[in-house]
This record gives structure tokens, C-alpha cells and sequence, in this order.
């Protein structure tokens, strides 16, 4: 009998409706299983009780025919959303220990469609960082290791790092992510799990902490497509509290999935084949090729000529957005605040801050504030935000001719934590293919491809159009079907 | 661009961050380090483009000049550090 851990969502959601187990019983399983997995550090607060509770609703729901579309389905929630009377520190130690006195609307969305909260995912610091390293509450360890037959601690990648890594140790069938520059695709390429980002404007900000407001997009990570689809379609929706919401209806992403690319023409961008990349990354795009040309789709070679400044350019918008964001953290309304003996408000702002924030926020909001200055801006964010717009501008010349684009997720697989944390530039560059659909605002799904010859997971990369999600989902369908990745990481923890 | 370490102390004073001398001495090379690598957008030709403002095209509505969620100051103060009177205290800022 297959254990109840390794079910995906719609297995639980089907499952609990057909009577086959209890609401009841998958929560505990999951909950057991989150306890005996403390070494992966996945999760910043464990919250069995409320899993529980949302459990025994289902389970009643059941016997009064009331189901929800999520009923029976215990879920991870990354430590970016609110989460009421749940504490909620976006991995900084400035928040330790703020309950919101309020529900963000994409968690909310999840709870009222009758999902149940695991726990509070561990994260970069407010998902500023490409490892899970930067998390104040430590970093988050990937169930994954590599075939040497070493134990060295590897990545899940980040920001969402602890998501990743419960999807992939099955602490969580499904978990929200969120996706500022790469932070949901490059960990589910990590650890060996789908994730997709909307497109931006799909799920409401409303109650995520905020890191780079026009690039943050909510989404979805779980161990398959149809998951994927299932929880985005929960997630998403038009909400009269964030402006950047898009008044659209949701589409049925889950009931129109169909693997039948036939006749879609498939970009592969010729300035994603960069210097340095590991020729295992190539092979799998190669192999990525044939299996969508397998499934009937035309492969066409296009070109996005501003590529290369899409990393430079986003390390200027990003840290701008965040040193304007980050300074409500102030000490006054929420939050640490530390005051110094004699020390006037200033003295506390900056002891406040100093002590809160970790080394890579303080480096971001300085690098921000810099670009944002008297004198600079010009040179910095406006040169900048012109970059973007023709970065999104390459992209709107390649839909034109084809339907979707196919590209690594990230340039290598998951490394040793560590490994690249002494340079700043070196750990950026991991997101060097994510990037250019983040600052475009465009759909895009990271699907497992393969293993690498140290028996590691790598992932592809499908973008769309703007607000196709269900082309980038079918595509990915139709990838999925072909690639039979079956591989999971084994138990050590 | 190379970031001195008068630049750093001026950044970290408006970004209202502490900064001990010896991260002032970390945070010159490593500030100075990204600078000069997302310097590289200077060669971008930008003629005639404008700066982008919105990514996805989306007008802001405008709502009802009306409370919306009203009579919720415990809530707005409950995670506060100091709350005296049902105000944010804060250090007196004048004598």
C-alpha cells in the first residue's frame, strides 16, 4: 500500500472524497512526517493542530456532501504570506514573533477552498537569496545528496527553499511559493519538483511581505503539473486589495489540462546558451528538444538580444523596490526594536535595523538606496527600468511567432551549502535564466527534465504569454508525460 | 565605481542602518564590486524607450471614499514594541 505521504494533491483531494482515507488520517501522516524531518530545518513554525482541524472539517464536509475543492488537503505555506495568529518573520529576524491580526488573500484563498496549514516554510531573508542561506532561522538542507557517496549538505535553492524541499522530502504534497527573480523555479529545478509563477498580477500581494513589489509574484510547487494547477487555480484571483491584482476571472486550468502540443511553435533562445554552463545543462535542454518535438511541436530558434542585461537590471529594480519597502521595518509599529541607552528615534531606527536585518538585506537595501540617490537615479533605476522595458519588448517580438519558450531553469544543479556564499555576484548568476520573465512579468514553469551524472535533479524552464498560464501548463503536461521523472531523493533524515 | 568608504557611511545614514567600522571596511569592496558589474547597462542603447512602469498593462481603479475596515485600533497596535494610550510610543523627538 502506497504510504499516504506520497500522494500529490489531487490524489488526496480525490481520495478523501472517495472515501478511500480520512481527511484525519493524511493530516497526521504528514504532520509525523514534518516532526521526524527537524534535520531538513524546511519548515520555521509547525502548525499540526491547524492541519488537523482543517482535516476534521473535510472529513465532516464529506459526510454532509459540503467538499471543497481543496477539502483534505494539507498544504505548506512559504513564511512570505500572513498567516493569522500564526507567526510569520519572512525568515528575518525583525519579524520574530509577529501574529498577524490578518489572513493574506492567497493563503486565504487555499484555507476557504478547505485546504489545511502544515506550517510556516523556511526562506531566504524577506526571499533575499538564491540558497535558503540567508534565512536568519538558518538554512533549509535538500533531502537530496549527491551519488559520491559523501554526505555533503546541499542547497534546496531559493528563496523558496523550504518549500522545495518539503515537496521533495513528502512533508507536503503541495506548498505556495513566491517568485521575485527565480525564487520558485530555481528550487523546484533543485530538488527535483514542479513550480510554477504566474503571471504577474494573478495572485494578490495582498499580505505578502513585500521584497521587489512590481516583480513579486505568488505561485505554486508540488510534484506535478496537474498539482501545480490544481492549487494556482486556488491561489489565484482578482482582489480589490491589491491594485496590481488583475480583474480577470480565473480559467479552469486544471479541467482544460491537455498534453496535446501539436502545432505549437516552441522558441529556444540562442542567448540562453551561455558561457560556463555545465554541458549536463545543455544535454538536458537538448533532450528537453526532442520530447516536445515528440510531441508534435515545432522547435524554432528565436532570439532575446537584451538577455544578458536582464540580471545586471534586476539587481538595480529589485534592491530600489526593497530599500523603499524594507523601511517600514522601523521598529515602531511591529516587529524587533532595539533602543539604545539615550538614544533618540534615529539612534533607534538604526539600532533597530542593524540588529534585525541580516548581512545580504542590509547589502540589497544599501545597494538600493545607492541607485536611488540624489545624482544616481538617472544613471541606475531609469537606465534600468528602459532596460526593462526592452527586455519585455524582446519577449512581446518572440510571441509574435511562436507559442511558448523553452530554457534551462538555472545553469547548474543544486550545490554544497556554502559553496557560494563568499561572492555575491557568483550566487546572482543562478538566476540568470529565471530573470528575464520575472522583469517581463510572464508565466513560467520549472519541470524536472532529469538527473545529472552526480545523480542530481535538473529542471527546464517553459515560459508563456502574458496570462497563458494553461499553454505553459499544457506544454509542461505534454514534457512531463515524456520525461517519466520518477527519481526522489532517499530518506537520511 | 568604486564606493569609498565615506560613500558607505553616507548610504547606510540614509538607509538608516548602524554600520560598525568594520563593516564599513566589508561593504566598500563588495558595494563597489556590484556597482561596477550592473555598470554594464550604461552600454544599453535606450534612445526613445521610456522607463517601464507597469509590466502587465492594468489601469488603478479608484474606490468609494468610504471606511472599510473601521474600529480596529487593538488589532493595528497589537504587534507593537510600545503602545501607550492606544498611540505607537516612540523615544521623544522634541524637548
Amino acid at each position: 500500500m502506497t504510504a499516504l505521504t506520497d500522494l500529490g494533491v489531487a490524489d488526496i483531494r480525490d481520495g478523501v472524497k472517495a472515501g478511500s482515507f480520512s481527511a484525519r488520517e493524511v493530516a497526521q501522516a504528514f504532520s509525523a512526517a514534518i516532526e521526524q524531518a527537524r534535520a531538513l530545518n524546511a519548515f520555521i513554525v509547525e502548525t499540526p493542530e491547524l492541519a488537523l482541524e482543517a482535516a476534521e472539517a473535510a472529513d465532516a464536509a464529506r459526510a454532509s456532501g459540503d467538499l471543497r475543492p481543496l477539502s483534505g488537503v494539507p498544504l505548506g505555506i512559504k513564511d512570505l504570506f500572513s498567516t493569522k495568529g500564526v507567526q510569520t518573520t519572512a525568515g528575518s529576524r525583525i519579524l520574530e514573533g509577529y501574529k498577524p491580526v490578518y489572513e493574506s488573500t492567497v493563503s486565504g484563498n487555499l484555507l476557504a477552498a478547505g485546504a489545511g496549514m502544515l506550517g510556516k516554510l523556511n526562506m531566504d531573508e524577506f526571499a533575499m537569496g538564491s540558497s535558503n542561506e540567508t534565512s536568519a532561522f538558518g538554512p533549509v538542507l535538500s533531502p537530496w545528496r549527491r551519488n559520491d557517496g559523501g554526505n555533503t549538505a546541499l542547497t534546496p535553492g531559493g528563496s523558496s527553499g523550504g518549500s522545495a524541499s518539503a515537496v521533495a522530502a513528502r512533508l507536503a504534497p503541495g506548498v505556495t511559493g513566491t517568485d521575485t527573480g527565480g525564487s520558485i523555479r530555481q528550487p523546484a529545478a533543485f530538488t527535483g519538483i514542479t513550480g510554477i509563477k504566474p503571471t504577474y498580477g494573478r495572485c494578490s500581494r495582498y499580505g505578502m511581505v513585500a521584497f521587489a513589489s512590481s516583480l513579486d509574484q505568488a505561485g505554486a510547487m508540488a510534484r506535478d503539473v496537474r498539482d501545480c494547477a490544481i492549487l494556482l487555480e486556488a491561489m489565484a484571483g482578482f482582489d480589490v486589495r491589491d491594485s496590481t491584482s488583475l480583474q480577470l476571472d480565473v480559467p479552469a486550468w486544471e479541467a482544460d489540462l491537455a498534453a496535446d502540443i501539436r502545432g505549437k511553435r516552441v522558441g529556444i533562445p540562442k542567448e540562453y546558451r551561455i558561457d560556463g554552463v555545465p554541458p549536463e545543462i545543455d544535454a538536458v535542454w537538448e533532450q528537453g528538444i526532442a520530447w516536445l518535438r515528440d510531441a508534435g511541436a515545432q522547435i524554432v530558434e528565436v532570439s532575446l538580444p537584451h538577455t544578458r542585461y536582464a540580471l545586471p537590471a534586476y539587481y538595480i529594480i529589485a534592491p530600489a523596490e526593497a530599500s523603499s519597502n524594507l523601511a517600514r521595518y522601523d521598529g515602531v509599529r511591529y516587529g524587533l526594536r532595539v533602543q539604545p541607552e539615550q538614544g533618540g528615534l534615529d539612534d533607534m531606527y538604526e539600532a533597530t535595523r542593524a540588529a534585525g536585518f541580516g548581512a545580504e538585506v542590509k547589502r540589497r537595501i544599501m545597494i538600493g538606496t545607492y541607485v536611488l540617490s540624489a545624482g544616481y537615479y538617472d544613471a541606475y533605476f531609469n537606465q534600468a527600468q528602459k532596460v526593462r522595458a526592452l527586455i519585455a519588448r524582446d519577449f512581446d517580438t518572440v510571441f509574435a511567432d511562436v507559442d511558448l519558450i523553452l530554457t534551462p531553469t538555472a545553469p547548474s544543479a543544486a550545490f554544497g551549502l556554502g559553496e557560494k556564499s563568499a561572492d555575491p555576484i557568483a550566487m546572482y548568476l543562478n538566476d540568470v535564466f529565471a530573470v528575464p520573465a520575472s522583469l517581463a512579468g510572464l508565466p513560467a514553469i520549472s519541470v524536472p527534465a532529469g538527473l545529472d551524472g552526480q545523480g542530481l535533479p535538473l529542471g527546464l524552464q517553459i515560459i508563456g504569454r502574458a496570462l497563458d498560464e494553461q499553454g505553459v501548463l499544457n506544454a509542461a503536461l505534454a514534457f512531463e508525460e515524456r520525461a517519466g521523472f520518477t527519481a526522489r531523493a532517499e530518506a537520511w533524515w | 565605481m568604486s564606493v569609498d568608504e565615506k560613500t558607505v557611511r553616507h548610504i547606510a545614514k540614509l538607509a538608516r542602518i548602524a554600520v560598525s567600522d568594520a563593516e564599513v571596511a566589508a561593504l566598500a569592496p563588495e558595494l563597489s564590486n556590484i556597482l561596477g558589474w550592473i555598470e554594464q547597462l550604461g552600454e544599453v542603447d535606450v534612445a526613445g524607450i521610456e522607463p517601464m512602469t507597469a509590466v502587465i498593462p492594468n489601469s488603478l481603479r479608484l474606490r468609494d471614499d468610504i471606511v472599510t475596515e473601521g474600529d480596529i485600533q487593538a488589532d493595528i497596535l497589537a504587534n507593537a514594541p510600545l503602545a501607550e494610550h492606544g498611540f505607537f510610543a516612540v523615544p521623544k523627538v522634541i524637548e
